[in-house]
């Protein structure tokens, strides 16, 4: 108890800049954001190709989007708009710590509109809200290679890549139709990238696999535990692969969203309680509370409404 | 037959360090021939196949292939993309544990078209039609087309192995002791079915095994191999019936007589 009020020597005078000073902007030092740099514009360069990459230690557990998470530090600037969604959601816990992580380290607006962002951080959807030109979307990627579990091996897979050796990604869908009567791969559904190779888009429900095809905006993938990264450029072909007489088809679903009565949206199945009641809810929030917004009422919407009322 | 060898290989040799795999191997391989290279356990028989199949480097020696654009060309000066292609179009190659050739985990009707689907095959109908017709060929029945291999007899996964290499009419096929493991009555019916595909599809083969029945009912030729060397070569009924070599004659009177 020597000198129980002397301040720490770094500490600048203000107690909230010293909270910033502690941390590089985005949390990342320089080096390390230009190494990454580097490797997503080889990735750029290089549609669909893995990069690998020295991926760092980030204050959060493997599996939660450390690969995503150094992509995003890599390229924000303090101008930035930035949206993150878990599942389609911007309010459950992986996005918020996420948007929260980057409001303290970097200091940028944050927003949950996707047409607002210019960076959108995902794990496993793609916004329905049509990307335009000027956004980037980044993917947390789990497992980037497609062939990982036909072949373990990664030497002979990197090999498979190189020389375009593809027919085992048809084996699974052979062996699918054979089981299932159809290609019952739902999400982490094989594509082909600008006509040379395979990618594994992430485990987005195959039902986003079209909006990747040609998109406006640049989409870039980060594995931090397989330190891979890997990019499809805007207007890239993303073509999902299939059998002549097994086209390649996304989900239907046989009723609305159940709040904003939207068709041809990516629905979630929400379980009510234990007596089998379950309602279906876009899965994109922002675009279910625009819509809402906009006066658009589903079902069960309206009885909610009425109960709140009461 | 054609007046063209379809495999001419020149003095090919393969040392580990300072023990030898094989030395000084030649010999020209016909469209349609059936190559046996029997000898003990150790005696170089594997070496020399893997080199040949390009699954091994040769220390020295090249080897010559017939591609079915009629010219030949060095197996190993071609890009390793080439070789590939190559290996899974026009070869076969069969393993002495069908473990080793088959995907386990994937249904019998996908091991056999894998190769269908490598080649750019893209129509489930007919994948699984051209599948289920080499099923029939190799005497499993359709039905089982979408079980998985784990669930088959050793003879079953045999067969299936020879299915899955035949599909795309490979001209050469490598078989490294496909008899073994399996009990006699099996082994009679496969080399029975072996027989039968190859005089079909007049295909050629080299087969490498330690049983002499094997070489005699299959091949037409045969190399007896002990460390290392070639140490006799000729027809087969000729190498069996009157044998030159020592080593030859004790092998070929080590067979049990029952």
């Amino acid at each position: 108890m020597s000198a129980p009020h002397t301040e720490p020597v770094t500490a600048p005078e203000s107690a909230g800049e010293a909270e910033l000073a502690a941390y590089n902007f985005a949390y990342l030092d320089e080096q390390t954001k230009r190494m990454i740099r580097r490797a997503i514009l080889k990735a750029i360069a290089i549609p669909g190709y893995q990069v690998p990459f020295a991926s760092r230690e980030m204050p959060m557990p493997y599996g939660w989007g450390t690969g995503g998470v150094q992509v995003t530090a890599a390229i924000i600037g303090p101008e930035d708009v930035l949206k993150v969604i878990d599942q389609g959601a911007d309010d459950t816990t992986n996005a918020v710590s996420i948007r929260a992580f980057f409001q303290k380290v970097a200091a940028v607006r944050a927003t949950t509109h996707t047409a607002d962002a210019t960076i959108i951080q995902t794990r496993h959807r793609i916004p329905e809200h049509t990307l335009k030109e000027g956004q980037v979307l980044v993917y947390q990627v789990p497992i980037p290679e497609p062939l990982r579990f036909l072949e373990p091996r990664e030497t002979e897979t990197r090999k498979m890549h190189a020389l375009e050796e593809y027919g085992l990604m048809h084996v699974k869908l052979y062996e699918d139709i054979a089981r299932h009567g159809r290609i019952a791969t739902t999400y982490a559904y094989p594509v082909k990238v600008h006509g040379r190779y395979v990618m594994d888009p992430s485990p987005t429900p195959k039902f986003d696999n079209p909006k990747m095809h040609r998109s406006e905006a640049l989409q870039l993938f980060g594995a931090g535990r397989e330190k891979r990264i890997y990019a499809v450029p805007p207007h890239t072909d993303v073509v999902s692969l299939d059998f002549e007489d097994h086209p390649f088809e996304v989900q239907q679903f046989d009723r609305p969203c159940a709040l904003c009565g939207a068709t041809h949206v990516y629905l979630d199945e929400v379980v009510l309680d234990d007596r089998g009641g379950r309602m279906f809810v876009c899965s994109d929030t922002d675009y279910c509370e625009t819509r809402q917004a906009e006066g658009h009422v589903g079902e069960m919407l309206a009885t909610s409404e009425r109960e709140a009322a009461e | 037959m054609s007046d063209m060898p379809l495999l001419k290989v020149r003095s090919l040799s393969k040392f580990y360090g300072n023990r030898i795999g094989c030395h000084d191997v030649g010999f020209d391989l016909w469209p349609g021939e059936v190559l046996a290279i029997v000898g003990e356990s150790g005696s170089g028989k594997t070496t020399l196949l893997n080199c040949l199949s390009t699954r091994l480097m040769p220390s020295t020696g090249d080897v010559q292939y017939r591609m079915r654009d009629g010219d030949y060309r060095d197996l190993y000066r071609m890009s390793e993309a080439e070789r590939r292609v190559l290996m899974r179009t026009d070869w076969g190659f069969v393993h002495q544990n069908p473990a080793d050739g088959l995907r386990m985990t994937v249904s019998a009707g996908a091991n056999v078209g894998e190769r269908l689907m490598a080649v750019g095959n893209r129509h489930y109908g007919r994948i699984r039609a051209t599948a289920s017709e080499w099923l029939s060929r190799v005497e499993i029945e359709t039905d089982r087309i979408d079980d998985q291999p784990r669930a088959f007899s050793g003879g079953m996964r045999q067969r299936l192995q020879i299915a899955r290499n035949l599909v795309t009419s490979p001209r050469l096929v490598f078989m490294d002791e496909p008899t073994g493991g399996l009990d006699v009555s099996v082994q009679a019916r496969l080399l029975d079915l072996v027989r039968g595909l190859v005089s079909d599809l007049g295909l050629s083969a080299i087969v490498v095994t330690h049983d002499l029945a094997v070489a005699r009912l299959l091949s037409h030729r045969m190399m007896v191999m002990k460390g290392g060397h070639v140490i006799e070569h000729g027809l087969t009924d000729r190498v069996l019936d009157d044998p030159r070599e020592p080593y030859t004659q004790l092998l070929v009177s080590s067979i049990l007589q029952v």
